[in-house]
């Protein structure tokens, strides 16, 4: 990465409101990293909820918002592959398609920022616990940030090359490496009974290999999760992956 | 055809769910096959080569169709076979009805076809009085228990061997509480073997058929499609238009994917290809669009067309493994079924493309490379459009879109006031909320992040620092 | 205008005026392998059995060892008329539902899955291999080949008014999952692998 380069942080907007503790991570962890790193204060939300739920066309207010707020900067970087994704999906202005274009392009997820532009493929944090690694789906199969179970080719992870190099940290494999959680946005209240059957399936996977922790790279699917556990009265506990592998001193 | 009113796929999957064993062993079974497919996939080192071949095959059958259908049935009658045009359902089974009626015969041996699911011909020919027997065992099992398949490939696999027991107590008179597989294997196959020998006309459906040989190949594992067309004077063999292939050689790409997407076998037990009637008898190829061209017409959707109906986007699908096949309340299941329906019947069908989460394991195990999710989100888009979508959801979204493009209205300050924590629905507290019957609310922050970086941020440290 | 004119008139209107171009098949179907040991394999593995033998006299040996002779046995392959009748190829087909055993020749075979190429005629009748209580297919060792696309290369424009690919006993596991062999068709596959 070039010097000063400054990066546009971007925090899903129930990041935001309920899981602060994750946004305060990523700042801190890009800031250690050496990144210039600012948030700017009008972002919302980037319309994902009410385009997957069919209403894409009323997202262009979040839209010129969002270009609003972040043309401005070299990278926009988001602890959520599928906030980011959504964004490099979907970002468009009639007025400013040139510009919208280019900020798709330049909107990255936080763990492949960490390992494609920044190049750094250790981080020395400092994580005692037996963790599963929940591949969310849109970060994984649609942001490709790590390898899908389905294909034939060779295995990669960008977020457990990271993970595998904190110290004390004992990464589980799971039976069944990437299925999907349940969570799927408006889907885990309008299709409520197999969205819980999933993440409680989820979960079983994980207690079958007895962690500690889930993490993850998506907090909208910890969040589900979480809901379950606590439902459950569970010991496992989430935790969004920044929050990993921000736990090192600079 | 069936006038029963509609269960939604949630609710027909809140009832699937209310046996957590069968769901679970439903979803084990299921992904059992996933991971053989995955296995015999893993084995073909030039597998993603193939996928990408075979998806090509169809694009460029799908941009020439109209010349291969031509080139196809000219050939099919040089070869000795009847063709006949069908614009939908009802013109098809009139079809097959009037090939029936012709040779004064009122009894079908039949095959698996999801065609004639789709066109309903077993309810259409019972009507006029023609009996209809399914050769296929998990087809013939779902027919005596007159439900419709729950699976293209699989059409039992909501049931266990007990129900598979007690129909066949009840209909053929095995053993009460005998539920080993081979023994009414072995029962259903001494009164189909029967079945064949006595039926003068089978149907069965066709898997490809070639433009530049006129044969179509069908494909089986039990050999019923064989056993009836052999022994029949009359073979009917019923398809979607899309099921056309240019070349002979071209059956290598999809041979090799076809069955090991499916089941994980390295090929079905039985592929055959017809190309010539015996002598003296006849076969008949019925040619259906039935909404086809209307999908063909529909750029984002045309792809789906390249569908071969091996069922991997089902085995794969975590609610479809959740929810079985009859939740979707379609000839077609699962994933790939949420893309047809729709064009067919856009009401009917409105609450398929919701039916996923979108996680797009579906597209990845798709043989032919068919975009299922993003077109499940496309489809999304279009029935909000239409207006298929309740009223209520489109004023809670209007208002969300109003709120989430003016940052002043959304960041009113206060916990109370935050706009997400009233709308997202992890926090409304309240019996409507479907997030809380079964999960807990995340816990409410004393400061959200934004109200944290106005004061802890580098720039506002700095700031503090200079006063 | 009739339902073909309309059809075809509709689909004309909605595809894509360019065609896609086909893809080059020939990069396809270069895996290397050893071709009968996998042949073997696969075979073994879909529910099939296969015994080597250097010529006819050692199949019929293993047949009448092996088979009640006193039962229906039929072929089209002349060498094998001491174990098996020759003249039922212009019976009703229906007559052949007695038969215990049907022995024929395969044009080929595929390593990668197992599969025997046969045409009509080769078959005497097209219900002979499916009909039969069990099934023995003989092919020449020499005539095994890797995968289906040089299987498609050797059939090249053959004429055949039928002609199928087996692969195995007939299977069904509709119930539950579970593999039983025998479905409607043979229940059981034997290959004499000829040198």
């Amino acid at each position: 990465m070039k010097k000063n380069m400054k990066i546009g942080l971007f925090i899903p907007c129930y990041v935001d409101q309920f899981y602060p503790k994750v946004g305060i991570a990523t700042y801190e962890l890009l800031q250690k990293l050496g990144c210039e790193v600012h948030f700017p204060m009008g972002q919302t939300c980037c319309g994902q909820p009410m385009a997957n739920s069919g209403y894409q066309y009323l997202t262009k207010g979040c839209d010129a918002n969002f270009i609003a707020n972040f043309a401005g900067f070299d990278y926009i970087v988001c602890p959520s592959g599928s906030c980011v994704l959504h964004v490099k999906d979907h970002l468009h202005d009639d007025k400013q398609e040139e510009l919208a274009a280019e900020m798709r392009k330049k909107v990255f997820e936080l763990t492949e920022f960490i390992t494609d532009i920044l190049k750094v493929d250790h981080i020395n944090g400092n994580f005692p616990f037996r963790v599963g690694m929940h591949a969310s789906c849109h970060g994984q199969r649609g942001l490709k940030l790590s390898q899908m179970t389905e294909l034939n080719a060779p295995f990669f992870s960008k977020p457990e090359q990271l993970l595998s190099k904190i110290n004390g940290l004992d990464l589980v494999s799971l039976s069944r490496k990437d299925e999907c959680c349940g969570f799927g946005g408006t889907f885990c209240v309008t299709e409520e009974a197999v969205s819980v059957k999933m993440g409680q399936d989820r979960i079983k996977d994980h207690e079958n290999h007895h962690v500690d922790y889930i993490t993850g790279g998506d907090m909208s699917c910890l969040m589900h999760l979480e809901g379950i556990l606590k439902r459950q009265k569970s010991s496992i506990k989430t935790i969004h992956i920044a929050e990993i592998l921000n736990s090192f001193e600079n | 055809m069936s006038s029963k009113k509609i269960i939604e796929h949630s609710e027909a999957a809140t009832r699937f769910n209310k046996d957590v064993e069968r769901v679970n062993w439903h979803d084990e079974t299921l992904w059992f096959v996933r991971e053989k497919r995955d296995r015999a996939a893993h084995n073909i080192p030039d597998w993603e080569l193939l996928r990408e071949t075979a998806s090509q095959i169809k694009n460029n059958v799908l941009s020439n169709i109209h010349d291969y259908l031509v080139e196809f049935e000219a050939n099919a009658q040089k070869n000795g076979i009847i063709v006949h045009w069908a614009a939908d359902a009802k013109e098809h089974n009139e079809i097959v009805h009037s090939i029936m009626a012709k040779h004064d015969v009122k009894q079908m041996v039949k095959s698996k076809s999801m065609l004639t699911e789709e066109c309903h011909l077993n309810d259409y020919l019972a009507e006029k009085g023609i009996e209809v027997i399914d050769s296929d065992l998990g087809e013939f099992i779902v027919q005596l228990r007159k439900e419709p398949p729950s699976h293209i490939v699989l059409p039992a696999i909501h049931l266990k061997k007990e129900d598979v027991s007690e129909t066949f107590h009840e209909h053929l008179g095995t053993e009460k509480g005998n539920f080993d597989p081979q023994y009414l294997t072995e029962s259903a196959r001494l009164t189909l073997r029967n079945t064949f020998l006595t039926r003068k006309v089978a149907l069965t459906g066709v898997n490809f058929a070639i433009a530049e040989t006129g044969e179509f190949v069908v494909c089986t594992n039990e050999g019923n499609a064989d056993m009836g067309a052999h022994l029949a004077d009359v073979h009917i063999a019923c398809m979607g238009f899309e099921k056309l292939i240019p070349q002979r050689k071209h059956l290598g790409v999809f041979l090799r994917l076809l069955a090991r997407s499916a089941t994980g076998q390295p090929i079905t037990t039985f592929s055959s290809h017809f190309k010539k009637p015996r002598d003296g008898k006849e076969i008949h190829i019925v040619i259906v669009d039935n909404g086809r061209s209307t999908q063909l017409g529909r750029e984002d959707f045309k792809n789906s067309l390249k569908c071969i109906r091996c069922g991997a986007c089902m085995n794969t699908c975590p609610v479809y493994r959740r929810s079985g096949g009859h939740s979707y309340h379609n000839a077609v299941a699962g994933p790939i079924g949420a893309i047809l329906a729709p064009n067919l019947d856009m009401s009917k069908n409105a609450d398929l493309p919701f039916a996923s989460t979108l996680c797009g394991s579906c597209t990845n195990v798709c043989p032919v490379k068919i975009d299922i999710h993003d077109q499940l989100y496309k489809w999304r888009q279009v029935l909000v459009k239409e207006g298929h979508t309740p009223a209520a959801k489109t004023v809670a979204m209007k208002t969300m879109a109003t709120v989430l493009a003016n940052p002043m209205i959304f960041n009113i300050a206060g916990k109370s006031g935050r706009f997400v924590m009233k709308n997202i629905p992890a926090l409304v507290n309240n019996k409507m909320n479907k997030w809380y019957d079964q999960r807990e609310m995340p816990s409410v922050p004393e400061e959200s992040f934004r109200e944290w970086y106005k004061k802890n941020s580098r720039e506002a440290k700095a700031k503090k620092d200079e006063q | 205008m009739s339902s073909k004119d309309q059809i075809l008139q509709k689909i004309k209107n909605s595809q894509p005026n360019i065609v896609a171009d086909l893809p080059d098949l020939n990069i396809l179907g270069s895996d290397q392998f050893e071709v009968l040991d996998t042949y073997k394999t696969v075979l073994k593995n879909i529910g099939g059995d296969f015994v080597e033998v250097a010529n006819y006299d050692e199949i019929s040996a293993y047949l009448k060892q092996n088979y009640a002779l006193e039962r229906r046995i039929i072929t089209t392959v002349p060498e094998l008329s001491e174990v098996a009748v020759l003249d039922w190829k212009n019976e009703d087909p229906h007559l052949l539902q007695n038969v215990e055993l049907t022995i024929i020749k395969a044009h080929f075979g595929v390593a990668e899955n197992s599969a025997l190429w046969v045409t009509d005629d080769i078959l005497g009748q097209r219900v002979a291999p499916f009909i039969t209580q069990y099934l023995a297919i003989i092919v020449n060792k020499s005539d095994i080949i890797p995968t289906m696309h040089q299987a498609y290369e050797r059939i090249g424009n053959q004429e055949y008014g039928f002609g199928t690919f087996i692969a195995g006993p007939s299977k069904t596991a509709d119930i539950e999952q579970s593999l039983v062999l025998g479905a409607h068709g043979a229940r059981g596959l034997i290959v004499f692998l000829l040198e």
